[in-house]
């Protein structure tokens, strides 16, 4: 089982809840639009070669501070404090759509925090011929259905991905209101935030992961993030969604394992 | 109490199939829908029963702004209510209103607000919503997260710019501006009275009532369903420790008369074509995560949101409407009766009637104005006569106008 850190940041301004489980070479992870549930069995897969740090954004689960951070420079510093905070003074960062949008501005602004860098199908860029999905005007039942890669796809699914996926499909819904507000704060209404113009900043070696199936943020978007990140090789995973690392567990793991060692 | 007639000026002629073969009204109806030549028409018929309604009698005329949709065509209201100032003499002109987070700067609505109370001769009452999530987060690209922050900033520069007579820096986090300085500024001192409209969000009633501003309440779900609400308002203004004054809010109310009860069956069609047509909106645009606070989302307002009311309210028959109080039809003497007792009920001192709606020709609109004002408004304008209101404007003669014949 993971352990649970509480950090307060800046005078309390900032209570930061990061889960933290394996050890070797220190792995931040950062996750999406739809926050985390709990210990994913991807972290579990990735913690037996890295110390695997993953926190609960601002405005997420008991992490606050959201309404102290004005716009996506704010929210990248507040990864550096919390880096700062832990004692990593540089890590692997894996980063889900806005934590891969996230994780790429980290490696643009600051290159020496940033080993090497995975980015599964991150937000940060838009294309009119292929439009991001507008999470706001979803409903529950539209979130639960176009998250993954199709609704029959759990039939398919190990017993354990099986059991994880539906247990994240009942607190995806419950929690929507809550997770949907901090994440419209980057990613709405468009959620272009000028990583394009900072991104041949990026040192770091980059994998870009995307789910074949992906409803939310279709794979095509993999070709910005080549074209912009100077060191990026792409691989796209066969039947999986837009939460590849759950509805995936094991392919996904594999992928970021071998990349990072 | 004061009686003001209110207009949506709603697109009339979206087709049979819509409300099935569309997604909404609001945000992304196509607008290939919209047929210019039909609405020009449409747009000067109800600047006629605007005027109409000031001839016959009401106490104001009140427009409203929304955006992307064929529910009410009015994106900017100034230019309707600037039209009708310049039409009417009497009565109060509520704009109700300018969303305020939508004006890049915010002192534009301070400066259209003052032409608009100097043209008219201070009769104007501004309104200032929040604005619908369809008109702010959909149509406009609003943060929901911070669309009400940008809100409150935006007033009190609008609420500085009207009073200060120097000219004044603002270093907000929205609007940064290094010269305030408006011209014109309003003509009553030292600004309009201001109204604003809500759905029973917890944070508006607190923010009105700390600012001494009217509560309207705008919704179609009738004065039954109304009521909760209202108690709500009154009750957050007794925990407050304010003086209950019926002119501290408003309400919106459906009204059709007729000769008889039977005959008020010639407003089926219209209403039918409001709550299917022009209220034909998806789960999924009225609420987005965000819009509402926590709060107000576990609240009993949150828990009947505009999704699942419009879901409700277009599976209704006629009989149901009149059942459920969204619509008051009927009699003069029905509706004096019901809707006495609706404003009675909700202790409300503005009344704003909707006598226009759907797809009602000019000809019913009218004859539904004259009815409601020669046979049922002078039956209503004593209730609360032991009350004054320092809510109304100072340019409007507060004797009562005579119906013209």
């Amino acid at each position: 089982m993971p352990e649970t850190i509480e950090l307060s940041l800046r005078g309390g301004d900032f209570e930061a809840t990061v889960l933290k489980d394996g050890s070797g070479p220190p792995l931040l992870y950062l996750h999406g639009a739809v926050g985390q549930k709990g210990w994913a069995p991807f972290l579990s897969a990735l913690a037996q070669q890295f110390t695997v740090y993953a926190p609960y954004l601002p405005g997420y689960a008991k992490s606050t501070g959201l309404e102290k951070l004005d716009d996506i420079l704010d929210l990248t510093l507040h990864q550096f404090e919390l880096l700062d905070a832990l004692g990593v003074s540089k890590a692997h960062v894996v980063g889900h759509f806005l934590g891969g949008m996230i994780a790429a501005e980290m490696a643009a602004l600051s290159p020496s925090y940033v080993d090497r860098l995975v980015l599964a199908a991150p937000a940060g860029t838009w294309r009119d011929d292929a439009q991001v999905a507008d999470l706001l005007a979803m409903t529950a039942g539209d979130l639960q259905t176009e998250l993954w890669s199709s609704a029959s796809s759990s039939m398919s699914l190990s017993t354990a991905d099986f059991e994880a996926n539906a247990r994240l499909k009942a607190e995806l819904a419950a929690d929507r209101m809550v997770d949907l507000t901090a994440a419209g704060k980057f990613l709405w209404p468009i959620p272009d935030r000028g990583l394009k113009r900072r991104a041949y900043r990026i040192k770091a070696p980059t994998l870009v992961l995307w789910g074949e199936n992906d409803r939310i943020i279709p794979p095509v978007y993999a070709e910005d993030f080549s074209r912009l990140i100077p060191q990026a090789e792409v691989s796209i995973i066969p039947n999986a969604g837009h939460l590849l690392m759950i509805e995936r567990s094991e392919v996904f793991s594999a992928a970021v394992a071998e990349f990072l060692s | 109490m004061k009686l003001c007639f209110f207009h949506l000026m709603p697109y009339q002629d979206l087709p049979d199939n819509f409300e099935k073969d569309y997604h909404s009204v609001w945000v992304d109806a196509p607008n290939s829908l919209f047929d210019p030549k039909k609405a020009h028409h449409m747009y000067n018929d109800f600047l006629d029963e605007l005027e109409y309604a000031e001839k016959m009698g009401f106490d104001a005329i009140c427009v409203n702004e929304h955006h992307n949709n064929a529910y009410g065509m009015m994106p900017s209201p100034n230019l309707m209510a600037s039209a009708m100032i310049r039409a009417t003499s009497k009565a109060a002109v509520v704009v109700l209103g300018n969303s305020l987070a939508l004006y890049n700067p915010p002192i534009r609505v301070a400066e259209e607000m003052a032409m608009m109370d100097v043209m008219s001769g201070g009769r104007l009452i501004a309104g200032f919503p929040l604005g619908t999530a369809m008109d702010t987060i959909f149509g406009y690209g609003q943060v929901p997260a911070t669309l009400r922050e940008k809100y409150t900033e935006a007033h009190d520069l609008v609420m500085k710019a009207w009073k200060e007579r120097e000219p004044f820096a603002f270093n907000g986090k929205f609007t940064q501006l290094r010269y305030v300085n408006i011209w014109p500024r309003p003509y009553q001192q030292p600004h309009p009275p201001i109204w604003v409209p809500g759905s029973g969000s917890l944070e508006t009633w607190d923010w009105t009532i700390d600012n001494d501003y009217v509560y309207c309440y705008l919704s179609y779900s009738g004065y039954k369903v109304g009521k909760t609400i209202m108690d709500g308002f009154w009750d957050e203004m007794e925990r407050k420790g304010k003086e209950f004054n019926p002119y501290h809010a408003g309400f919106l109310q459906i009204v059709a008369v007729s000769e008889t009860d039977e005959q008020a069956k010639e407003y089926k069609d219209a209403i039918e074509y409001f709550f299917k047509k022009s209220l034909h909106i998806p789960a999924g645009f009225g609420n987005p995560p965000g819009y509402r606070s926590v709060k107000t989302n576990a609240s009993q307002a949150g828990s009947s949101t505009i999704d699942s009311r419009t879901k409700q309210l277009s599976d209704f028959t006629w009989e149901d409407y009149l059942e459920a109080g969204n619509v008051i039809v009927g009699s003069p003497e029905t509706v004096r009766q019901e809707l006495t007792h609706a404003v009675k009920e909700l202790r409300v001192g503005n009344l704003m009637l909707l006598l226009q709606f759907g797809d009602m020709p000019k000809e019913l609109a009218l004859k539904n104005t004259t009815l409601f004002a020669n046979e049922v408004m002078p039956y209503m304008r004593d209730i609360w006569s032991e009350y004054d209101t320092r809510w109304w404007p100072e340019g409007v003669d507060n004797s009562v106008p005579t119906p013209s014949q």
